[in-house]
């Protein structure tokens, strides 16, 4: 069992090599157009769950920029690996990443939320394409993709299963007969990829149900368990990395822990009390704006 | 005490563990696991069909297709909430699952499960429950009184409550042909067969005419058919001629068939392995009042509350599911 301490030594490693390749600039960059666009949607919105967005933007790139095989023109394309939220209220961010993945266009993220729109305030299947699932009625995600990793692999397929989930969700006891199931059945295809931004609706989640030892809940269902920075791409990309390596049609599932700052990119919203449901003045917007491009250019001129 | 009354308290009464999920009468036809071997039946027809349970394989018939496809069948343990949710993603793959579990936990335990990840988005997934309404005695952790009620309100789920083995037989394949969920109330076991001396086809989303009767008319489904159908022969001797109507698919409701044969002068029954509440009688209830005909209907149906433990011939008999109890009460109705 490759243990989480020896990932975390790889990642010390080989986080140079991947910085020089020039991805972890490609990805960032697709990030940062993640979080414009997730700023821009919640200003139409005048609310929202911007901060989960900003917070989780690393994670979204390093999937659809890097790691994710589809089809842009083609979202129902066979062949494709399979992202599946589980937190709706993720989806202006998932809304995000899919027009920087050519598959929303960006024009329509300004619908967000409004009547008759393609892009619903919580993520449904039935509503946009590329999205997998509805979710929102949180811990049903990965049993979902429990079903889906089965189904594709008893018909030989090689895609990927990957189910997007927060640490909120760990609350949920559908979620651990899910990993149990997904070890029992060896789900090599699955990767879980949990956004711990150690906040939910009542509060941060120490308060509300103590959550941890995240690591070691994970390592114990069997799972092959990394934990990493959620907002360094180097780091994402590594651990991404390490998952497709390992990952087979029949062997251990995969799971990344990424530990995220509500509000990242914009130190405004960084510094604000959080909340799960941010509120956001409406001339902070424009503020917000040029506090994320300030310290994006400011990042990649270093 | 005298010796005959102190006889009469030792003699041996009906054991619950001898009578669990059996409600076929001494001698009756019955066909074993109908539910198994249908499926075992349209998935060589139908490569996509797999199957899944939840640590009730062998309690569902299940085990008839793990048996015969070991390759398609997936035991997701004992957690119906992994059942549903996975039952939902190899739908999402284009595969054609049947997931079984016992009803009160289909219902009861991962109803948003079913809900949210195969009604929401309309997939084909077949949700089979065991033990549905009053065909266990073990009480109100394993009898589904109640499921009928529950997935009513869930739209875009078929709800079939199939008679007997012919029912199962025949509804099996068109429930895996029919888009969207479906939730089969299973009987299991050696199941009666019933259906088959009345020139009988199950057709999904159709009630059908079993029996033509000039005095009262039976609108029955589930198991309550093949008492309705015993309860129209008793009746006869007593001079009462008496219709049955089947109806195994609740929902959608063959609200056409059946309102026609209400709206007659004949005294209206409803007969039903349910509770009272949101099942059968108020499906034929509320169809009967959106139609405007001002007709009364007499409901056979389980009390609402909690039901007793015991042996099950016992606890039809109590709770008015017994033959003898529907000729009484329509014998009441009639003056």
């Amino acid at each position: 069992m490759t243990s989480t301490k020896e990932a975390q030594m790889t990642v010390t490693q080989e986080t140079m090599a991947i910085t020089t390749t020039g991805r972890v600039d490609d990805v960032s960059a697709a990030a940062y157009r993640i979080r414009h666009h997730a700023l821009n949607m919640g200003e139409v919105q005048g609310q929202g769950y911007v901060g989960q967005a900003l917070g989780a933007a690393d994670m979204l790139a390093a999937v659809y920029a890097d790691q994710l095989r589809f089809q842009a023109a083609d979202p129902e394309w066979e062949g494709r690996d399979r992202f599946l939220l589980s937190t709706g209220h993720y989806a202006i961010g998932h809304y995000a990443a899919l027009a920087e993945a050519g598959i929303v266009p960006v024009e329509e993220l300004e619908t967000y939320g409004s009547d008759d729109s393609r892009l619903p305030m919580s993520g449904m299947s039935t509503y946009t394409p590329g999205m997998e699932i509805s979710g929102g009625s949180l811990g049903h995600g990965l049993t979902i993709a429990v079903g889906m990793a089965l189904g594709l692999r008893y018909q030989g397929s090689e895609a990927r299963v990957y189910n997007f989930l927060s640490d909120g969700e760990l609350d949920e006891g559908s979620t651990w007969e899910a990993a149990m199931g997904a070890h029992h059945h060896q789900l090599g295809n699955l990767t879980a990829m949990v956004d711990i931004n150690a906040l939910q609706a009542d509060g941060k989640t120490d308060t509300v149900l103590r959550t941890e030892p995240v690591t070691e809940k994970w390592e114990s269902f069997g799972w092959y368990t990394q934990r990493v920075d959620g907002n360094n791409m180097a780091d994402l990309l590594l651990a991404f990395d390490n998952a497709a390596a390992q990952a087979a049609t029949v062997g251990r599932p995969s799971v990344i822990l990424c530990d995220t700052k509500v509000g990242r990119g914009v130190p405004l919203l960084e510094e604000r009390e959080k909340a799960h449901f941010m509120r956001i003045e409406e001339h902070e917007w424009q503020l917000c704006r040029e506090q994320l491009t300030a310290g994006y250019e400011g990042k990649a001129k270093r | 005490m005298s010796a005959a009354t102190a006889l009469k308290s030792t003699a041996p009464k009906l054991k619950t563990s001898a009578m669990i999920a059996s409600f076929a009468d001494p001698g009756q036809k019955t066909a074993s696991a109908p539910f198994g071997h249908a499926l075992v039946k349209a998935a060589q027809e139908n490569d996509n069909i797999v199957g899944l349970t939840a640590d009730l394989g062998k309690y569902t018939d299940m085990h008839i297709f793990a048996q015969a496809f070991p390759e398609r069948f997936f035991q997701m343990g004992m957690a119906e909430q992994l059942l549903f949710g996975a039952a939902a993603g190899f739908a999402e793959t284009g595969l054609v699952p049947f997931a079984s579990t016992y009803s009160v936990f289909a219902a009861r335990r991962a109803y948003d499960f079913l809900c949210l990840d195969s009604a929401e988005p309309n997939l084909n997934v077949n949700i089979v429950g065991g033990l549905p309404g009053l065909t266990t005695g073990y009480g109100p952790s394993h009898q589904a009184t109640e499921d009928m009620a529950i997935f009513r309100g869930m739209p875009n789920l078929t709800i079939v409550d199939p008679c007997d083995s012919i029912d199962i037989e025949q509804a099996v394949p068109q429930l895996a042909a029919s888009e969207g969920p479906t939730y089969l109330r299973l009987l299991r076991g050696n199941v009666p067969t019933v259906l088959d001396e009345y020139g009988y086809t199950f057709e999904l989303g159709k009630a059908k005419v079993l029996r033509g009767g000039n005095d009262v008319v039976f609108i029955s489904s589930g198991l309550m058919t093949m008492r309705a159908l015993q309860a129209a022969k008793a009746l006869a001797e007593h001079n009462v001629d008496v219709a049955v109507v089947h109806t195994p698919t609740i929902k959608p409701f063959d609200a056409a068939t059946v309102l026609a044969e209400i709206n007659t002068d004949r005294l209206a029954v409803t007969l039903e392995n349910h509770s009272v509440i949101g099942g059968l009688f108020e499906t034929v209830a509320s169809a009967v009042v959106a139609a405007g005909l001002g007709k009364r209907v007499v409901p056979v149906a389980l009390p609402d509350q909690f039901l007793d433990a015991g042996a099950l011939p016992t606890l039809h008999e109590r709770y008015g599911l017994s033959v003898q109890k529907i000729v009484a009460k329509v014998l009441a109705e009639l003056g």
